[in-house]
C-alpha cells in the first residue's frame, strides 16, 4: 500500500483539519468479541498538530485522536449546595477555571445571576423568606431558565461540564435537578459546602458580597445585617446532603473550609480530577510571583529555546530580583525554577533553596531548537506558517506545542494551589500557560499574553479573582515577544511572515 | 548578600545543573520532580482483620516507591509469627488473655524501633505502619512515638461491614497464611471470623464522638466499603495529598491489563533507536495477530491506548476498536541519540554510553530524557489504569519497563533491564497482594532490541567491550 508521506498533501490551500467532535462519523465498536478484521486504515500526520490519524484517499477521517484519556463520555452537571456565603461562587469560579484550563469545557450557571437580571432591583431580604409565594415563584422560574441554558450549553454548545451555582439546600430542588439531568442524559455531581465558623462567615460577606450589585446603595452595616437576615431564610429548610439519604448521590461535602470532607460514590475520571482538585485548593491569604529568567545569551541572538545562560544584563536582573524579593519580606518564600541553566543561574542570585522542576521546562522546538525565527522561516515556511495559524495547539515538528504544555504543566498548578507564597523563575511560553490559568484567559489569547524579560508578575487572589501587579525591575533586556502577523496563509511572502519579529543582534 | 555567583556545573549523569562546591557535586539537589517531604511520615493503618489493610499498605508501598518516595511496610503480624514461632487458635487474640497481649505489645513496640532504624539509617521517607491499631490507646502509643522523633503522621482506616467483602478477603489472603497451613479449610476460616470478633470487642474507629474529651486534630482517611465512601481530615501536605488521590483511585474489581508494544518497526530492524518510523512487515503481521488474540479473549468493554508514536497507532488500527492516544506514552527521548545505531553513539559520545551503562535508571541523554523522567511522566498513566478496568496498553520498550516495574515492584536497578521483546504481549491479573503475569509471544519473528549490561562500564573501555552485549541488526 503506497504510504503519503506528510509533504505531500500540503498543496495549495488546503482546508485546516476540523477539530474533531465527540459525535464522530465513526462507530463506536464495544469489545472485542468476534469482530471481524478489517484491514488496517493508512495514518496521516496531521500537520498542525503532528498527530498520526487514519485517512482515506488523502484525507484524515474523522477520528476521535485525543491528546489524552477522554474524560467524560456523558455530559456532568456539578450542582452547588450550601447556605449564602459558605463560598459557592468561588468553588464555582474556580473549578471553571481550572476545568477549561484543562481543556474540557465548562462553564458555570450562577441562579443569582438570573434573578437579579429579573428582578433588576434588589429591595431587601424580605425577597428570600420563605412564606414570600411571589419571591419563590421567580426563584423557581430563574432556577428554570438556568437549566435550560444547561441543556443547551451541554448538548448543543459542545460544553462538557457545566457547573449550577446555587443554594440547592432542599432534598426537593436537588431531586428536580437530578430528574432534570436523567433526562438529558447528564451525570450529576453535588459539591456542598458547609462551615459554621463566624469569622468565615463575615470575611466572606466583606469580601464578595459588599460589592455585590445586590448592595450598591447601601452602607456596609445595613447590607451585612441585611444579608445576615438572608442567610436565615435559607437556615430553617437546610437539607445538608446526608450519608444515609443521600447514599446513592456522588459528592463531596467541604466541610470547614476544607479541613474536612466526604467524598462519596465517584462515578469517573472527571470526578475524581475535581475532587482532588477541590481538596487541594485553599484561601489562605498568599501571592504567587511569576517571572522569567534573566536575559539569556540566546536571547539577545534572537534564537529561541536551548539552554544558555545568563548575558551580563540578566546577571543583573538575578541582583535586581533578590533586591526585590528582599524587600517584598515575605514569610517563608518557596522558589521553583526549571532544570534550564538560565533559570537556575537567576534563582542562585537569591540565595535560598530552590527546587528544580523539569517540568517547567520551556517549550521544546523540536526541530526549531536554537533557530531564530529567520531561519525557522528560511527552512521551514510552512511550519512557521501553521504556528501562526493555530499557536495554541501547533507543535514544532519532534517537539511541543502550548496545549502539550498545559498537561506538562498541570501538576504545577496543582501543587501552587496547595502551597502560599511562591516564586515561580520559568520561561516565556510557560510563563503565558501558568499566566493564563490564574487571568482566566482563552487557548486564542494565551500564546499572545504579554511576558518581558526582567519583569515580575505579583499574583494576589482577591474575591473571585487575582489581582495582578507587574514589576519592572529597570534592568534592559531584549524584546522576545513575537505578535501574530496579518498575513498567516502559507502562501505569504518572507517579509509578511517576519514582519513582527522582534529586534536582535 | 554575596557577591559571587556559585559557577553552574551539569552533572554528567542526570544532566541536572548544580552549583559546584567543592563535594557537593554528589548532592542531588534536582531531579525530575521536587523532593516534597521534608519530615518523615508515618502512615499508620486502622481497621479489623479482614478489612484489607495488608492489601492497600503494600499496594500504596508499591506506589511510593515508584514515584521515587522510598517507602517501607511493616506488618506487625509478621512480628507476631517471628516471636510465637506457632500459631494456635483465635485465643491468642482474646483481649483478656494477659500473656499474648504482653508479647503483641512487645512486636509493636519492636516494629516501631525497625520503624526509627528505617528513618534514621535508611533515610527512608514513608513507613506504612500495617496493624489492627483498633484502639485509642495503641494510636497514642505510636502518636507520641511519632511526635518524640518529629514523624508526621496519617492514618488509613478501612471500615467495612460487608460480609461477601470479608469472605472473600478471608478467601484470598488467609486460607494461605502461614497461620493456617496445617488447617483445613471450615477450619481457617471458622477460626478467622472468631478472631476478627476479639478485636471487635475493643474496636473505637477513629476520631469517634463518642470519646471527644479533647479534639485531637489527627490526619486521616477513612475509607468505607472498599471505596464506595471516603471522610478525609486535616490533609497536612503534599505527600498525604498524593496519598489520598492514590487511595480513592484504586478499586478491588477484578479485571486484566494487556502491556505489550507495537509491532517490530523500519528502525528496529535497523538497530536504531528513537525516532517515529512505520511497521516492517512482521510488525504488521504482529498487528493483526494481535488483533486476533485480543479477540480470542472475548473482553467486554477493553480499553485501548497507543502513544502519538506511528508505530503503536499502526498496531492499534489492526484491531478495528477505538483507542486513546496519550502523548505521555511515548518513547523515551533519546535526545542528540535519536534514530542512532549504538554503535554510532559509542562512536560520537563514548562518555555518555559508558555513564548510561553505569547507572541507566538516572542516565538522562543530552537534551533528551531518562528512565526516571519516564516515570514522572507516566504516573498519570498509572493512575488512569488504577482507576480503569480492562486495559490493552500499546507502547514502547522503555515504557513498557516502567509500567511493569510498578506492578511487579520491581526496583530502579532493575526496571531498565525489564525484558520487554516485540510481539510478546504481557497479561497481568491482580491476585491477593501482587499480580499475576502470562507472557504471550504471538509467534511473528522480530528483532531483538534487549541490551544487557556489558561487564566493562567504564569511560575508558574498549569500543568492542561497550557493543559486546548490542544486538544483533542489519
Amino acid at each position: 500500500m503506497k504510504h503519503r508521506s506528510p509533504s505531500d498533501q500540503h498543496h495549495g490551500k488546503r482546508p485546516r483539519v476540523p477539530i474533531p467532535t465527540a459525535a464522530a462519523s465513526f462507530s463506536p465498536q464495544d469489545g472485542m468479541e468476534d469482530k471481524p478484521p478489517t484491514n488496517p486504515r493508512e495514518l496521516t500526520q496531521n500537520p498542525l498538530k503532528k498527530i498520526w490519524m487514519p485517512c482515506k484517499n488523502g484525507l484524515p477521517e474523522k477520528h476521535i485522536s485525543q491528546r489524552k484519556v477522554c474524560m467524560t463520555n456523558c455530559p456532568t452537571l456539578i450542582v452547588t449546595v450550601g447556605l449564602p456565603a459558605r463560598g459557592k461562587t468561588y468553588i464555582s469560579k474556580k473549578l471553571t477555571r481550572y476545568l477549561n484550563w484543562i481543556g474540557v469545557p465548562t462553564r458555570e450557571f450562577n441562579v443569582g445571576q438570573y434573578r437579579r437580571e429579573f428582578v433588576k432591583i434588589y429591595k431587601s431580604f424580605e425577597f428570600f423568606r420563605p412564606d414570600n409565594e411571589e419571591g419563590l415563584k421567580i426563584r423557581r422560574q430563574c432556577a428554570s431558565a438556568a437549566l435550560n441554558d444547561v441543556r443547551q450549553y451541554l448538548t448543543e454548545d459542545g460544553g462538557q461540564v457545566a457547573v449550577f451555582d446555587a443554594t440547592n439546600t432542599t432534598r426537593e430542588r436537588r431531586h428536580t435537578i437530578i430528574q432534570f439531568a436523567e433526562q438529558n442524559g447528564f451525570k450529576v455531581f453535588f459539591v456542598e459546602s458547609v462551615c459554621e465558623d463566624p469569622d468565615v462567615i463575615q470575611e466572606n460577606i466583606v469580601q464578595v458580597k459588599l460589592g455585590s450589585p445586590d448592595y450598591t446603595n447601601c452602607n456596609t452595616e445595613e447590607a451585612v445585617e441585611d444579608f445576615m437576615k438572608r442567610i436565615k431564610c435559607y437556615e430553617n429548610s437546610y437539607e445538608t446532603l446526608d450519608e444515609v439519604l443521600d447514599r446513592d448521590l456522588s459528592y463531596i461535602k467541604i466541610m470547614d473550609v476544607g479541613q474536612r470532607y466526604l467524598v462519596n460514590r465517584v462515578l469517573d475520571h472527571i470526578q475524581s480530577r475535581i475532587v482532588y482538585y477541590l481538596m487541594n485548593i485553599h484561601i489562605t491569604p498568599r501571592s504567587i510571583y511569576l517571572c522569567r529568567h534573566g536575559e539569556s545569551e540566546l536571547n539577545v541572538k534572537g534564537r529561541i529555546g536551548g539552554d544558555s545562560g545568563l548575558t551580563a544584563r540578566g546577571k543583573e536582573f538575578a541582583k535586581k530580583l533578590n533586591q526585590f524579593i528582599q524587600a517584598q519580606n515575605i514569610s517563608d518564600l518557596k522558589v521553583w525554577t526549571s532544570q534550564m541553566k538560565r533559570t537556575i543561574q537567576t534563582a542562585e542570585a537569591l540565595n535560598v533553596p530552590y527546587e528544580q522542576w523539569k517540568v517547567l521546562n520551556e517549550i521544546d522546538a523540536g526541530v526549531c531548537e536554537e533557530m531564530m525565527y529567520e531561519e525557522i522561516q528560511d527552512h521551514y515556511p510552512l511550519e512557521f506558517a501553521l504556528r501562526d495559524q493555530d499557536k495554541y495547539r501547533y507543535r514544532y515538528p519532534k517537539g511541543e506545542s502550548y496545549e502539550d504544555l498545559v498537561q506538562r504543566l498541570e501538576p504545577v498548578i496543582m501543587e501552587l494551589e496547595r502551597q502560599e507564597n511562591v516564586l515561580v523563575i520559568c520561561h516565556q511560553a510557560v510563563m503565558r500557560c501558568l499566566l493564563a490559568y490564574f487571568l482566566d484567559k482563552t487557548a486564542e489569547e494565551l500564546p499572545y499574553l504579554k511576558c518581558p524579560l526582567h519583569t515580575v508578575l505579583k499574583l494576589t487572589p482577591v474575591a473571585y479573582g487575582c489581582k495582578v501587579e507587574s514589576i519592572c525591575l529597570n534592568v534592559d533586556a531584549v524584546n522576545t515577544h513575537r505578535e501574530k502577523p496579518e498575513n498567516v496563509e502559507v502562501s505569504r511572502m518572507s517579509e509578511e511572515a517576519l514582519l513582527t519579529v522582534p529586534a536582535h543582534q | 548578600m554575596s557577591e559571587t555567583q556559585r559557577t553552574l556545573t551539569q552533572n554528567p549523569l542526570e544532566k541536572t545543573w548544580v552549583p559546584w562546591m567543592k563535594s557537593r557535586l554528589s548532592q542531588r539537589r534536582g531531579s525530575s520532580v521536587p523532593q516534597f517531604t521534608n519530615s518523615p511520615t508515618m502512615i499508620v493503618m486502622v481497621g479489623l482483620p479482614a478489612r484489607g489493610k495488608t492489601y492497600i499498605s503494600k499496594k500504596l508501598t508499591r506506589y511510593l516507591n515508584w514515584i521515587g518516595v522510598t517507602t517501607k511496610v511493616f506488618n506487625v503480624g509478621q512480628y507476631r509469627r517471628d516471636a510465637t514461632r506457632s500459631y494456635n487458635s483465635f485465643e491468642f487474640f482474646r483481649p483478656d488473655n494477659a500473656e499474648a497481649m504482653k508479647i503483641r505489645k512487645a512486636c509493636a513496640l519492636t516494629a516501631l524501633k525497625d520503624v526509627w532504624d528505617y528513618f534514621t539509617r535508611e533515610e527512608g521517607q514513608v513507613v506504612v505502619f500495617d496493624a489492627t491499631n483498633t484502639t485509642a490507646e495503641r494510636r497514642e502509643v505510636i502518636l507520641n512515638f511519632a511526635k518524640e522523633n518529629g514523624y508526621k503522621v496519617f492514618f488509613v482506616e478501612s471500615i467495612c461491614d460487608d460480609p461477601e467483602i470479608i469472605a472473600e478477603n478471608i478467601k484470598q489472603v488467609k486460607l494461605s497464611s502461614p497461620d493456617y497451613m496445617n488447617c483445613d479449610k471450615e477450619e481457617a476460616v471458622a477460626d478467622f471470623l472468631k478472631r476478627i470478633d476479639c478485636y471487635k470487642l475493643t474496636y473505637v474507629p477513629l476520631d469517634d464522638n463518642k470519646d471527644r474529651r479533647v479534639p485531637l486534630n489527627l490526619s486521616y482517611i477513612k475509607i468505607f466499603n472498599v471505596g464506595s465512601r471516603y471522610l478525609v481530615n486535616r490533609v497536612q501536605d503534599h505527600i498525604q495529598s498524593r496519598i489520598v488521590y492514590y487511595l480513592m483511585n484504586i478499586h478491588v474489581t477484578p479485571r486484566s491489563i494487556y502491556l505489550c508494544r507495537h509491532g517490530e518497526s523500519e528502525l528496529n530492524l535497523l538497530g536504531r533507536i528513537g525516532g517515529d518510523s512505520g511497521l516492517s512487515a512482521r510488525g504488521a503481521q504482529f498487528a493483526s495477530a494481535l488483533g486476533a488474540y485480543m479477540r480470542e479473549q472475548s473482553i467486554r468493554d477493553l480499553k485501548v491506548w497507543t502513544s502519538h508514536m506511528k508505530r503503536t497507532i499502526q498496531t492499534a488500527e489492526a484491531l478495528g476498536v477505538q483507542y486513546e492516544q496519550w502523548k505521555a506514552l511515548n518513547e523515551i527521548d533519546a535526545g542528540v541519540c535519536e534514530e542512532m545505531t549504538y554503535e554510532e553513539i559509542q562512536k560520537s559520545h563514548p562518555e555518555e554510553f559508558a555513564l548510561r551503562d553505569q547507572n541507566k535508571y538516572r542516565y538522562r541523554y543530552p537534551k533528551g530524557e531518562s528512565y526516571e523522567d519516564l516515570v514522572q511522566r507516566l504516573e498519570p498513566v498509572i493512575m488512569e489504569l488504577e482507576r480503569q478496568e480492562n486495559v490493552l496498553v500499546i507502547c514502547h520498550q522503555a515504557v513498557m519497563r516502567c509500567l511493569l516495574a510498578y506492578f511487579l515492584d520491581k526496583s530502579a536497578d532493575e526496571l531498565p533491564y525489564l525484558k520487554c521483546p516485540l510481539h510478546t504481549v504481557l497479561k497481568l491479573t491482580p491476585v491477593a497482594y501482587g499480580c499475576k503475569v502470562e507472557s504471550v509471544f504471538l509467534n511473528i519473528e522480530a528483532v531483538n532490541t534487549h541490551r544487557e549490561r556489558p561487564e566493562n562500564v567504564d569511560v575508558d573501555r574498549d569500543p568492542a567491550e561497550a557493543l559486546e552485549t548490542v544486538p544483533d541488526h542489519i
